[in-house]
């Protein structure tokens, strides 16, 4: 894949914790159309980078989305530029009903008339949210959640989107189906940053990938190039059975 | 005490427990969805009775420079951060909301209080001039602290409810108004009188309560509240803003205690003062909801009400220490009966 301007361009980013560096002048690009992942062991920092790029965590460095620098706006002007987050926690409005957390992601489109037409497009793409319009999203199953997180992030219709362990605590079977989204929302344009636990099922889906440890990148690649790479087989993709895609 | 007696002190715990329940709902509404315990709600309910009473004297309000002074000093506050932020482009509209319309609401006051307009006109401008003092209070006070804790919140807004008294004094002077009734007529029901006064108190309570409803459960603005309060982080991430929240929430809040100062207007006389002792009344009901639940705090607020009229008949000189204990046995059940558990994700 060429390299065209980059939709996303951190550079030299830095998070600390109080006194405790979180991450250490990370550098990373995510080109239009792509998906790229960060892998890379517990505690590295990978929450920690999508938190900063998303506006939750104060960051230093250079944070570039659509040309435009964003480093210092807050999370919601952020969401408005196109850069939406699906957390690992899923932060949905549990008390409210699936259709009213979808409609409510749409929050920063309320002047945009075609906010049905995203509905009816998000509906079609997680049939079981249909099914559980009316019910409340705090009685939903984990996979149903991670759904709804997904499709309430939709609804924004995002140009680059942020998902934190997509697969985290969830059955195998609703694992390949989440990793089957991701594949649909790439051919339709979407461009994301995925955080992933599932080294080798995120390594299948992505163009490119990042290797974070300790809060440094420490291996940068394309997806296949790192797929092969004997430090990566060894601390990433050695365990586990293969993902069947 | 026989049934007429009963009946005449239920009917008056139930009106002003429907005074009561409105600004419980104002008090659970802005800690819900901003976290601040609102002390000062009681300054709103007397700025909205001394605003109508001021009118119907025919005399510009003293609302009327408590507006100005609130805007000028929100515009200060919103200059300085738009220059910290070096966002000057978005000054003009921003000063537009925080300055312009405050001024335009004095100046209508200004203008419209000597014309004597009808009553109900009398009361739109009334609920106007407060409701808009309560975004203002939010912009100058509680957006700068919107990450603060709960505590720190809560020792604010003592201080912002001994700020809004002193201003009260000194805007709408030492002596108490009362508003003329809204009705003089009474219906017989058998032995029992009801006076028109009170259901008309208790309807209007009723059908506020009830627009909220509809506010919260069916528009997006409403359940945007509603969804900041469920998740914080979670409404962030779908672009609803904290300060957009607080703003609206505050608007409503205002909107509700102006609306009790009104209802409470022919009720009893209120001084520059007076609205802290109701206000605590609100909040006794507002605890009994665990300042979550919006139908327990209304009934609690009414409970209030109630136990409020019957203590006077047996006990007067106690009326308020038997209101105010109540809250020590509702702690205790609260903390009993409600299991602590983390946030749902």
């Amino acid at each position: 894949m060429k390299d065209p301007a980059p939709i996303l361009a951190v550079e030299r980013l830095c998070v600390s914790y109080g006194k405790v560096p979180a991450l250490r002048d990370v550098t990373l690009r995510v080109a239009a159309g792509s998906v790229v992942t960060v892998i890379g062991p517990n505690g590295a920092g990978k929450t920690t980078l999508l938190g900063a790029i998303a506006g939750l965590l104060p960051s230093r460095g250079v944070l570039r989305c659509f040309g435009d620098e964003v480093a210092n706006s807050p999370v919601e002007a952020r969401v408005e530029h196109g850069l939406v987050l699906v957390p690992e926690k899923r932060e949905l409005f549990a008390t409210m009903s699936v259709a009213d957390n979808l409609r409510l992601g749409a929050f920063v489109r309320r002047r945009d008339g075609a906010v049905a037409a995203t509905l009816a497009e998000v509906y079609a793409r997680f049939p079981r949210l249909a099914e559980r319009r009316g019910q409340l999203a705090g009685t939903l199953s984990g996979g149903e959640r991670q759904m709804l997180a997904l499709g309430r992030a939709l609804m924004a219709r995002p140009r680059l989107l942020l998902l934190d362990e997509p697969s985290l605590g969830l059955a195998p079977v609703i694992v390949r189906e989440i990793f089957d989204i991701i594949a649909a929302l790439r051919a339709s344009g979407v461009a994301i940053l995925l955080i992933e636990q599932n080294a080798r099922a995120a390594l299948q889906v992505a163009d490119h990938g990042y290797v974070l440890e300790a809060g440094e990148c420490v291996l940068e690649g394309p997806a296949a190039a790192l797929s092969g790479d004997p430090r990566v087989i060894a601390s990433y993709l050695g365990h586990g059975k293969a993902f069947q895609a | 005490m026989d049934l007429s007696i009963a009946a005449l002190l239920a009917q008056d715990g139930i009106t002003n427990g429907a005074i009561y329940a409105l600004l419980a709902l104002a008090i659970v509404l802005v800690f819900t969805v901003t976290r601040v315990i609102w002390i000062p709600s009681g300054e709103f309910l007397s700025y909205g009775t001394l605003t109508l009473a001021g009118l119907q004297l025919g005399k510009a309000p003293g609302t009327v420079g408590l507006l100005v002074a609130l805007a000028i000093v929100a515009g200060l506050v919103e200059t300085a951060s738009s220059w910290r932020q070096g966002a000057l482009a978005r000054l003009p509209r921003r000063l537009l909301f925080w300055v312009g319309v405050p001024l335009l609401i004095a100046l209508v006051l200004a203008r419209a209080a000597p014309l004597q307009w009808p009553f109900p006109v009398q009361v739109l401008l009334t609920l106007a001039a407060v409701t808009a003092m309560g975004p203002l209070q939010y912009r100058i006070v509680y957006q700068p602290l919107a990450d603060a804790s709960v505590l720190v919140l809560l020792i604010v807004s003592v201080a912002v409810h001994f700020v809004l008294t002193g201003l009260g004094l000194w805007f709408f002077g030492a002596e108490g108004s009362r508003t003329p009734a809204f009705s003089d007529a009474s219906l017989q029901a058998g032995a029992v009188v009801f006076s028109a006064q009170s259901l008309f108190v208790v309807l209007a309570s009723l059908l506020l309560i009830g627009v909220l409803y509809l506010l919260f459960g069916a528009t997006l603005y409403g359940k945007a509240l509603r969804a900041t309060a469920i998740n914080r982080i979670g409404a962030r991430l779908v672009g609803i803003s904290p300060s957009f929240a607080g703003t609206l929430t505050f608007a409503l809040a205002a909107l509700l205690c102006a609306f009790s100062g009104v209802l409470i207007g022919p009720i009893t006389t209120v001084y520059y003062d007076s609205g802290f002792l109701i206000s605590l009344k609100g909040f006794v009901g507002a605890i009994i909801g665990g300042l979550v639940s919006y139908p327990l705090a209304a009934a609690g607020a009414i409970l209030v009400g109630l136990l409020e009229s019957f203590s006077s008949f047996w006990a007067s000189a106690f009326k308020e220490v038997i209101v105010f204990t109540l809250i020590i046995p509702v702690l205790l059940w609260r903390s009993l009966a409600t299991r602590h558990h983390e946030e749902d994700e």
